[in-house]
């Protein structure tokens, strides 16, 4: 039940990479929330005009911390304040958990599941590594991280540490001595480094909306079954 | 009173009286849909209505095409806050599909190609309020918007309007679809924000 909006406060800022930070809020009465829901998030400016935009939690599990992580859209409205302004102690409005489909859930899992992030859209799927970690789960949980260059990983360290294979691909600017060469997801990168069809995987596709319309498709050619592909698009071309 | 931001309103959106609570405008026509794009032939493609009686009244992509249509201009608002003022639609009204139709139920699912069901009341769908659309800006609507054909009822929010609709069945009441079981409201009226229950 998603109820009225809460207030947050933020407790805590951490830079993740040149144009992201991920912001840590105290949400009395917010109750927790499962791996891979969303929020809405609300500004108020001092002459009462409001802004909403949504946002993954990062975070999952009981309790009423908050964990949400943000890029800068230079020419946006909501996610520069986010980044660049907001400061512990500050005050925003939440309104959630909002989303029932794109969740994972431990009991319910599949023997396999592969994430597929595009840049923030790993932003959901950490949260699903980290129920994965909490929950001892036995899946076998891969995720694929679209990122441009290494410099714009999120959660870098905590990824190592969750025990979730990862596999990078760089669109822009590849780690030195790396095994391939810049480039995009194409779909026969996507076969090679995906856990395999055959498998029946369950699998969560997350970021801009260009990335996930093509990522999807090449799941569906490469015999993927649809009803297995979740997907969450956040927007952008 | 809300919680003010420190500092936050120096870029703001565009507003317009004729946006409903919530919602800003954009130029674009971002995508909201829970998985894989289905990849639908028209050769395949059929519109069915079935009604309690298990009667069924089907459209061939043909026949479909050989019904009157109408051109729409209308403002679609979907519940992730973007709006769009003045777009323009090419369909096939449902009153022309429901001509024949013949129930007592009140209620209506809509089912597409890939599982998605959405529930509408039916006088949400006659009256000049609903179409099945298959041309947006005089172009063949795109897959990814819902192509070959999607529903289109402008005055809910957006997720009512079925991407990939193959298919009307009536019902007795107003259970609630695919959007409306994973948290969106039954109803989903934009002017009253009627997002999530
Ligand atoms: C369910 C959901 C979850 C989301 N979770 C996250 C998250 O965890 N982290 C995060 O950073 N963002 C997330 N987003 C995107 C977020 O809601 C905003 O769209 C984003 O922060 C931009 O807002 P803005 O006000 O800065 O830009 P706006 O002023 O709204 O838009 C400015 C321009 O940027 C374009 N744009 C909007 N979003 C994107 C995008 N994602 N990529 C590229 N271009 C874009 C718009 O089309 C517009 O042209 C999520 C979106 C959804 C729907």
């Amino acid at each position: 039940m998603s109820g009225g909006w809460k207030v947050g406060v933020v407790t805590g800022t951490r830079t993740e990479t040149p144009s992201a930070r991920s912001i840590t809020l105290d949400v009395p009465g917010w109750g927790g929330n499962l791996a891979g829901q969303h929020l809405d998030l609300r500004l108020t400016a001092e002459d009462g005009y409001q802004a909403v935009r949504s946002y993954s939690v990062a975070s999952a599990g009981p309790g009423d911390t908050v964990e949400l992580a943000v890029d800068r859209i230079d020419t946006g409205e909501v996610s520069p304040y986010l980044v660049d302004e907001l400061l512990p102690g500050d005050q925003v409005e939440l309104r959630g958990p909002l989303g029932g489909w794109f969740v994972w859930k431990p009991e319910t899992s599949a023997p396999a599941v592969q994430l597929i992030a595009g840049g923030s859209g790993v932003v959901p799927l950490l949260a699903m590594a980290r129920a994965h970690a909490a929950s001892g789960s036995i899946a076998d949980m891969r995720l694929l991280y679209s990122v441009r260059t290494p410099d714009d990983v999120f959660f870098r360290d905590e990824l190592q540490r969750l025990g979730v294979d990862v596999t990078f691909v760089h669109t822009r600017r590849a780690p030195d001595g790396a095994s391939r060469p810049a480039g995009r997801v194409t779909r026969e990168l996507l076969a090679e480094l995906v856990h395999p069809a055959s498998v029946d995987p369950d699998v969560f596709v997350c970021g801009p909306t260009g990335f996930v319309e093509s990522v999807a498709t090449w799941l569906v050619d490469l015999g993927f079954r649809p009803e297995r592909v979740k997907t969450e698009r956040f927007g952008g071309l | 009173m809300a919680i003010v931001s420190r500092g936050f309103g120096s870029r703001r959106r565009e507003s317009s009286p004729d946006l409903p609570p919530g919602q800003f405008l954009t130029t674009d026509f971002p995508v909201l849909s829970a998985g894989p794009t289905p990849d639908i032939d028209t050769d395949d493609w059929e519109f069915t209505i079935r009604t309690e009686t298990g009667q069924a009244h089907t459209w061939s992509w043909e026949e479909f095409l050989a019904l009157p249509a109408e051109d729409v201009s209308t403002d679609i608002h979907c519940v992730t806050r973007w709006s769009k003022l003045g777009t323009s639609w090419r369909g096939v009204s449902l009153d022309t599909l429901f001509e024949d139709v013949e129930s007592s139920h009140d209620f209506v699912m809509a089912h597409s190609y890939g599982g998605y069901t959405t529930n509408v009341p039916l006088e949400d769908l006659l009256d000049g309020k609903a179409w099945i659309a298959y041309e947006f800006d005089g172009e063949p609507l795109e897959p990814e918007h819902g192509g070959p054909a999607r529903l289109l009822v402008p005055h809910l929010y957006f997720w009512k309007s079925a991407k990939w609709v193959r298919g009307l069945v009536m019902q007795a009441d107003d259970e609630p679809g695919f959007w409306e079981q994973n948290g969106y409201h039954l109803y989903g009226d934009p002017w009253r924000e009627q997002r999530y229950w």
